[in-house]
């Protein structure tokens, strides 16, 4: 166990450090605008990490993240500024309202993988999009709810970006062990061959249930930093686009890489960015992406580096399930 | 449920109607070429442009009709072979290319037609209304029902009477096999994904004149589509038949009685499906 923990330990410092001192050190060379950026790529890593532990190793792809993500926005956002309520306060409803979203997502699609899965979690996260956009009494319909701002201790961007940095590198540690857990184990063996872990004896929707919950838990935080980040919520938040950009960024940075969702969140965003400058066919432009991606680099990133290292070391590399 | 008049029943069934044109193709092309085609909206939306479009310009709404579905069939014809040829035996990486082509197509429509919303113009013959036990309703949204109805039976007669239909049935049990008879199942696969695609565009073009065409206009057809092949099961006509009674008359039901909150309404069915039968009311385990 003790060799196991140190060579388990081993991967996971270098990243962890190298992300800590590359966004740590960032604020005193860039310009707020592109310190904003910044924090919107640590918060997306985050949402993107969440569907990567799903898609990476339980092999169930998500596209309601995204809904899941915004529900949390949406509380943090509804409490604050239409209750009135406390941002903390706030933040720890919307984590729970979408852990709880997640829950019952994972109770309907627990059972069903494969196509059938991302189907399910796809028309659930459109009627929470559905159910936002018509609500208008509590959401506001199109025209979104403006939020009150952030408190004062974390009003300063630059506090608030460490404080971004902070927590996401905290889950990062959390859902690197969660992933390499027994449990995490039990997914991938479930990704990998569902009927031989149910002979074994697994709970197969067990699992899933369980692992898409906190991963929704995930999600939930990301969330909720971008209700901070953010300080607006509208239906934008929730639609499919969100789960389709989230997934987008697990793939490209290396579906089941974990780290990759770093790579894959700031491409995305400085992409989104920078074609924003020139065009507003941003949609097309993230259509024509994801089309090229799926034709010509499924494992995105990461995963292509890890498999080209993986050929020159001669080990042998369960290929991913997107 | 006492404010559910005739009228009310009667919007329920034919926006059923319509929601079967869109769903019955969508679920033909799942069933037999097991692609999950997420740009099946898109084409709705794009089929109903142009069907808007043609329309317009020539004043003549079966021309309209036409031009949408052949175009749309065309679309899908593209996609098949232009791009989920480098996809194949893929499935989720096949759902999320055509959900990338879904958003290409989407943005597409917002370069070419604008964010304004549409109606395609009804003909005259159909405009107005007739009497039914008491109540005025509208001669085009009875059409629509009869159209949807024409559907079922035109669908059921091909899929069970005809020789494609044998072989599409074949498909869908086993392609191989079907292959090793000597038949082209790939012209087969071909054949059902236009036939499919062409339904969505002539739900577009019959719908953009009693839904009107608006940019979100596509999400919602597919979140229709989803739950009505969800609750009837991938690959069944019949099942697609009563999903999408199931899905309009609770969308129906869901707008009188909790206006903002109609959307929620078709999760309830298909939740409770989920729980006893995850592949659907009709559906077979693949």
């Amino acid at each position: 166990m003790a060799s196991a923990l140190t060579t388990a330990r081993n991967p996971l410092v270098i990243p962890v450090v190298a992300l800590a001192v590359l966004f740590g050190a960032l604020p005193p060379f860039v310009s707020t605008y592109e310190l904003s950026l910044a924090n919107e790529v640590l918060i997306f890593a985050l949402l993107a990490m969440s569907i990567d532990v799903l898609a990476g190793y339980a092999g169930r792809v998500s596209l309601g993240h995204g809904a899941i993500f915004g529900i949390s926005t949406y509380v943090v956002i509804y409490w604050t500024s239409i209750m009135g309520g406390s941002a903390w306060v706030g933040c720890l409803l919307g984590i729970v309202a979408a852990t709880l979203a997640a829950g019952i997502f994972a109770l309907l699609a627990a059972r069903v993988s494969g196509v059938y899965f991302l189907l399910l979690t796809l028309a659930l996260g459109m009627i929470v999009w559905g159910v936002c956009l018509r609500w208008t009494s509590v959401t506001g319909g199109e025209n979104g709810i403006r939020g009150s701002g952030r408190p004062d201790i974390i009003a300063d961007p630059t506090v608030f970006y460490y404080l971004t940095l902070a927590t996401v590198l905290a889950l990062t540690v959390v859902i690197w062990r969660f992933v390499h857990s027994p449990f995490g184990l039990t997914l991938r063996g479930i990704r990998d061959s569902e009927s031989r872990m149910r002979s074994l004896g697994y709970g197969v929707a067990t699992h899933i249930l369980l692992a898409f919950t906190i991963t929704g838990f995930f999600a939930g935080v990301a969330g909720a930093l971008y209700a901070l980040f953010n300080n607006f919520v509208s239906p934008s938040t929730v639609q499919l686009a969100q789960s389709v950009e989230g997934l987008l960024m697990a793939i490209i940075g290396g579906i089941g890489t974990l780290f990759g969702s770093f790579i894959g969140a700031a491409a995305i965003i400085l992409l989104e960015n920078f074609v924003s400058q020139y065009t507003e066919r941003w949609q097309m432009i993230l259509g024509f992406t994801f089309i090229g991606a799926m034709i010509f680099a499924p494992e995105g990133i990461l995963g292509g580096l890890r498999k080209l290292f993986a050929r020159r070391t001669g080990q042998q590399r369960a290929d991913s399930k997107v | 449920m006492s404010g559910l008049n005739l009228v009310q029943v009667l919007n329920g069934l034919t926006f059923a109607a319509l929601l079967f044109i869109v769903a019955s193709g969508f679920t033909l092309i799942f069933g037999l070429l097991r692609i999950v085609n997420l740009a099946h909206g898109a084409l709705y939306l794009f089929g109903g442009y142009i069907g808007y479009t043609v329309v317009g310009a020539t004043g003549n709404f079966v021309l309209g009709v036409l031009a949408s579905m052949v175009s749309i069939a065309g679309l899908g014809l593209f996609i098949d072979q232009a791009l989920l040829r480098f996809v194949r035996g893929f499935p989720l990486r096949e759902v999320l290319l055509t959900l990338g082509v879904a958003f290409v197509l989407n943005d597409l429509a917002l370069v070419i037609w604008g964010g304004d919303t549409f109606s395609v113009q009804i003909p005259e013959f159909l405009r107005g209304a007739v009497r039914i036990g008491g109540v005025f309703y509208p001669k085009y949204r009875l059409f629509v029902l009869f159209l949807g109805i024409l559907t079922f039976i035109a669908l059921w007669f091909l899929i069970n009477k005809t020789r494609l239909g044998a072989l599409i049935r074949a498909g869908v049990d086993d392609a191989e096999m079907v292959e090793a008879m000597g038949i082209n199942i790939r012209r087969v696969f071909l054949a059902t994904s236009m036939l499919g695609t062409s339904l969505a565009g002539l739900g577009g073009t019959v719908g953009g004149a009693f839904l009107t065409l608006y940019p979100t206009a596509d999400s919602e057809i597919l979140v229709f589509s989803l739950a009505i092949v969800i609750i009837g099961g991938s690959g069944s006509l019949v099942g697609a038949a009563v999903g999408a009674l199931l899905v309009g008359m609770l969308n129906t039901i869901g707008q009188v009685m909790f206006p903002e909150l109609a959307y929620f309404v078709i999760f309830g069915p298909m939740a409770v499906l989920l729980a006893f039968r995850p592949m659907g009311l009709f559906g077979r385990a693949s």
